[in-house]
């Protein structure tokens, strides 16, 4: 069994150049894995400064990691040959957030979907690749007739995103990585493109990676979820456990901070009293703002323990019984 | 609740409290090559001092033009075609430019979207809360200046440090209440902010709703909260009014909606919302939203509503009283 | 496409002058003798008449024919320094602009120094080296070897920004070459910069050009508009009182120049939609 795309402990700092001392972490210590033979979702959540863009384009071999490998069918996405590369770039598609910066303004949109059918040679005739980008639209809803011929700023967002969907699926990928897919679009429009998603996910079998800020939508799209707080990682595991009974401090105030449609209306007044102890320079990064926040929080980073079969945590209330393990966070995704 | 004598709309019976701020008739056209396109279609509504007013709909709904338009701040091609809009007994569009000028953020004050990004990038906050009340003639000294903005800045929670900041030195949940610091340095009886907090994440969120509801209460001053987070609407208005191609759809005391929308669209707005109890929920609303200038012939919602009949086809329905206090414009309601 | 030019007054000020121009140059040709453009060819002097409906200069050309031999010329030079500083401009804008790094901090260097260099003075001391004077495709070739400096700098500035865009990443992800995204996704959005750019670059051309040839340092033998005004100054035409000889040159020259400039402007509005009109 090769794991088709693994993160190896991908850490990444900006700057930090000769003339510039202070490098930003983005990203810190971060691994993951998909198998192929078991597809699933599995959501991303932070805020923005979390590093889940980073991890985005990381893992699509947009940026190189610092240290740390991304690897692609066992092998190292920096050094593939030519041929493994357009392998790659077949195989772990993208959407991103803006439905409109993606669309080239100086040609209709049939070229987004034109383009990739011709660059990766799928189909042997114009008739067939009209085919195969009509079907791929009808599989999002979309109504062929409505869009090709069109220029993008004739469609709306919601139109737009979903014609990306319908892009990714043209090139029958194992993996789509999802940049925040329906934050600029209506929120009536955003349970249609979830929806292909899980649809993508169930009957053609392909993993996806949702990244988002919304942690509601990510609970109702994704299996397995990851928290992201300031570059390292919170909390992971199965997304029912994650979000119902929440480990980690800053994911419990993640849920609580979500205004819901009740009458009770307690959401204004109930605001957590963080114990404003200082952060230091290790330490715990949630620590400002953390309601239970222990004296050790403030000199030791909180290792990743499994506390549950399908959990981690990485919080020093949380520690793990069996001691402290490597490559837990990836070992969980993979192991059955 | 209402007060006895007013309806869901709050507007008076005669003789009650006099509602600060009142819509009437508002409808607001954009001039288009192909055609003149009402982006604002006969919307009435009103509200008291204390009060927290939302005004729910998704893009194309014409909610922030309607924010835009009580403040006289549409540009051509978009203009005024019809009502009015009064504050406390003044009619706005009596109103010379420079009277108008003068009542902008002293009697109504604008949060608008994205504010947070408008700040000038090259001045100081306090220089920013400086600019604004001396554009209203306010002389103040040097030290009354600076404890005006040192007190400003305490009221919506932010250090007294935050004076001598650049807007790139603050978070964005720090911008956005600078923002709503500088809204409210004349206390103004309205205020009215357009997506305050869609650029930020849901901890930081409230934080800044929270400083808003502190704020109004301070002042005494009314809320218009315009939005598409039926969550956000849910745990901070009072009343809400619902928006759809133009027009006003629904009319209610929030508890109202919650527990029984009338409006099909309100409905769904509601069950779109993806909820955190159990999975698979997830509903949304088929088709899209239609075109301003093409509007479909009867209800504008007709095409994407579960419920239509034949008469939602030919004959557009009034917002009117279906129950005490709440109105909607929907045959079946 | 009219109705068009009835909005953008600039660009359609601008066809009409060009056009204009276009039908003198053209149907002068046709009827014009253009041997009696060379010296000795007719008497010298003659104001304005039905023979000579410009009059003649002090050697002896008809000053129709000049006008209508020499305006091609100078738009030649025009357009040839203007299309190789703009193409090399572009060529190296997208490379700098595209690839960054050390090639791009070369390629900026090397303008940037070049910029700040008075570039008149460069041209007359590579004018006055040539042995033998020069020709007009020379001329062409000496003001096109500075044309390319302000263009690629300012054509780099919109790679820069086009290279952030959403459709750029996709093109990468698409596993696009460089050239491939350059050529096709990029340049087609920016073909309006580049008109404009051109216009731009061709009216700066002919101006350095004139500056070359009123200094004496042209192809003397040619009656382009610069070397008319060069013999108009050495003969102190304006003081001696032969009013013809002067105008028609500046008349020209003006129109050559307006219509450049409006049709700049014209270009402008479509390629930064900023400032298009509203409806």
């Amino acid at each position: 069994m090769t794991l088709l795309l693994e993160a190896r402990h991908v850490t990444k700092y900006f700057g930090g150049g000769l003339l510039d001392r202070d490098s930003t972490v983005a990203l810190e210590d971060f691994s993951f894995a998909i198998d192929s033979g078991r597809p699933s979702i599995t959501a991303i959540v932070g805020e923005s400064g979390s590093g889940k863009t980073t991890l985005a384009r990381v893992l699509l071999g947009l940026v190189a990691p610092t240290s740390g490998t991304v690897l692609y069918q066992g092998r190292d996405l920096h050094a593939l040959s030519g041929a493994e590369r357009r392998n790659f770039r077949r195989d772990i598609q993208a959407i991103f957030q803006d439905p409109y910066g993606v669309y080239n303004p100086f040609y209709r949109v049939d070229h987004v979907l034109t383009t990739p059918v011709a660059r990766f040679r799928l189909a042997r005739s114009r008739t067939e690749a009209r085919g195969l980008i009509e079907d791929a639209l009808r599989a999002v809803g979309l109504r062929p007739e409505e869009i090709l011929g069109r220029f993008p700023h004739q469609l709306s967002g919601g139109q737009r995103q979903r014609v990306m969907v319908a892009r990714a699926l043209l090139l029958r990928p194992h993996v789509i990585v999802a940049d925040e897919p329906v934050s600029m679009v209506d929120a009536s429009l955003r349970a249609t493109i979830l929806g292909s998603l899980r649809q993508l996910n169930q009957e053609r079998g392909i993993s996806i990676i949702y990244i988002t800020h919304d942690l509601a939508t990510a609970y109702q799209v994704a299996d397995n979820i990851i928290v992201l707080y300031r570059a390292n990682v919170a909390e992971a595991g199965d997304v029912e456990r994650v979000v119902k009974a929440p480990q980690h401090p800053y994911t419990q105030l993640l849920i609580t901070s979500i205004p819901q449609v009740s009458t009770e209306r307690t959401w204004l007044n109930e605001q957590p009293v963080a114990q404003r102890i200082a952060p230091g320079q290790t330490g715990c990064r949630f620590v400002e703002r953390c309601p239970v926040a222990m004296p050790v929080c403030q000199t030791m980073p909180p290792p990743l323990s499994r506390t549950e079969p399908r959990r981690v945590v990485a919080c020093h209330h949380h520690p793990d019984p069996a001691g402290a393990q490597q490559n837990v966070l990836a070992d969980m995704f993979v192991e059955s | 609740m209402n007060a006895p004598g007013m309806n869901a709309s709050g507007m008076n019976a005669p003789g009650m409290n006099a509602s600060v701020l009142r819509v009437e008739h508002l409808r607001v056209s954009y001039d288009h090559p192909l055609g003149s396109v009402r982006a604002v279609d006969d919307v009435s509504f009103s509200l008291r001092a204390h009060e927290r007013f939302g005004l729910a709909g998704e893009s194309g709904s014409g909610k922030s033009t309607m924010a835009l338009a009580i403040l006289r701040l549409l540009r051509p091609p978009g203009r005024i075609d019809g009502g009015e809009v009064w504050l406390d007994n003044i009619a706005l569009s009596s109103l010379s430019d420079d009277a108008m000028r003068r009542l902008r953020l002293a009697g109504i004050a604008l949060v608008p979207q994205g504010s947070m990004n408008a700040l000038n990038p090259v001045l100081r906050i306090r220089a920013q809360i400086a600019d604004a009340l001396g554009d209203h003639d306010m002389a103040l000294s040097r030290s009354d200046l600076a404890a005006r903005v040192r007190d400003l800045l305490g009221q919506v929670g932010l250090p007294p440090e935050v004076a001598e900041m650049y807007p790139h030195e603050l978070s964005g949940g720090m911008k956005q209440r600078a923002c709503i610091a500088i809204a409210i340095c004349l206390r103004p009886k309205v205020i009215i902010a357009d997506e305050p907090t869609s650029a930020l994440d849901v901890v930081v969120q409230r934080q800044v709703m929270a400083t808003l509801a502190r704020v109004q209460q301070d002042l005494g001053a009314a809320v218009v909260l315009v939005g598409h987070d039926m969550g956000l609407m849910a745990q901070f208005v009072d009343r809400l009014g619902v928006m759809y191609a133009g027009r006003l759809v629904e009319i209610a005391p929030i508890a109202e909606i919650i527990a029984a929308p009338r409006h099909p669209y309100t409905q769904m707005l509601i069950a779109s919302l993806p909820s955190l109890e159990r999975k698979g929920m997830m509903q949304g609303i088929p088709g899209l939203a239609p075109l301003l200038r093409d509007l479909p012939p009867g209800c504008a919602f007709h095409p994407r509503c579960p419920q239509a009949v034949a008469r939602c086809r030919t004959e557009r329905p009034v917002l009117r009283e279906v129950a005490g206090g709440i109105e909607a414009a929907c045959h079946l309601a | 496409m009219f109705s068009y030019l009835r909005r953008n007054k600039s660009l359609a000020v601008g066809v009409v002058l060009l056009s204009l121009l276009a039908l003198f140059i053209i149907v002068g040709n046709l009827t014009v003798d253009t041997e009696l453009a060379r010296p000795l060819s007719v008497r010298a002097l003659q104001p304005p008449s039905w023979e000579h409906p410009f009059g003649t200069d002090r050697q002896g050309r008809d000053l129709l024919a000049a006008m209508v031999a020499g305006t091609p010329l100078t738009l030649k030079i025009g357009f040839i320094a203007g299309f190789l500083g703009v193409g090399i401009g572009t060529v190296l804008a997208f490379i700098a602009g595209y690839y960054r790094g050390i090639t791009d901090t070369l390629i900026r260097g090397i303008a940037d120094i070049g910029l700040t260099v008075p570039g008149l003075l460069v041209l007359i001391v590579i004018a006055v080296s040539v042995r033998g004077g020069l020709t007009v495709n020379q001329m062409a070739i000496v003001v096109a070897s500075l044309a390319w400096l302000n263009p690629t700098r300012t054509i780099r500035s919109q790679v820069l920004t086009l290279r952030e865009r959403g459709y750029v990443e996709v093109a990468r992800l698409n596993g696009m070459s460089g050239p491939e995204i350059i050529l096709r996704e990029m340049m087609p959005n920016l073909l309006p910069y580049l008109a404009a750019t051109l216009v731009n670059a061709v009216s700066a051309a002919i101006l350095a050009s004139i500056g070359l040839e009123v200094l004496g340092l042209g192809p003397l033998e040619s009656p382009t508009l610069g070397m008319t005004l060069y013999w108009i100054n050495f003969n102190a035409a304006i003081l001696n009182g032969w009013w013809w000889w002067w105008t028609a040159p500046i008349v020209i020259i003006l129109m050559v120049f307006l219509g450049l400039f409006f049709l700049t402007v014209g270009l402008d509005e479509i390629a930064n939609p900023r400032l298009r009109q509203s409806a």
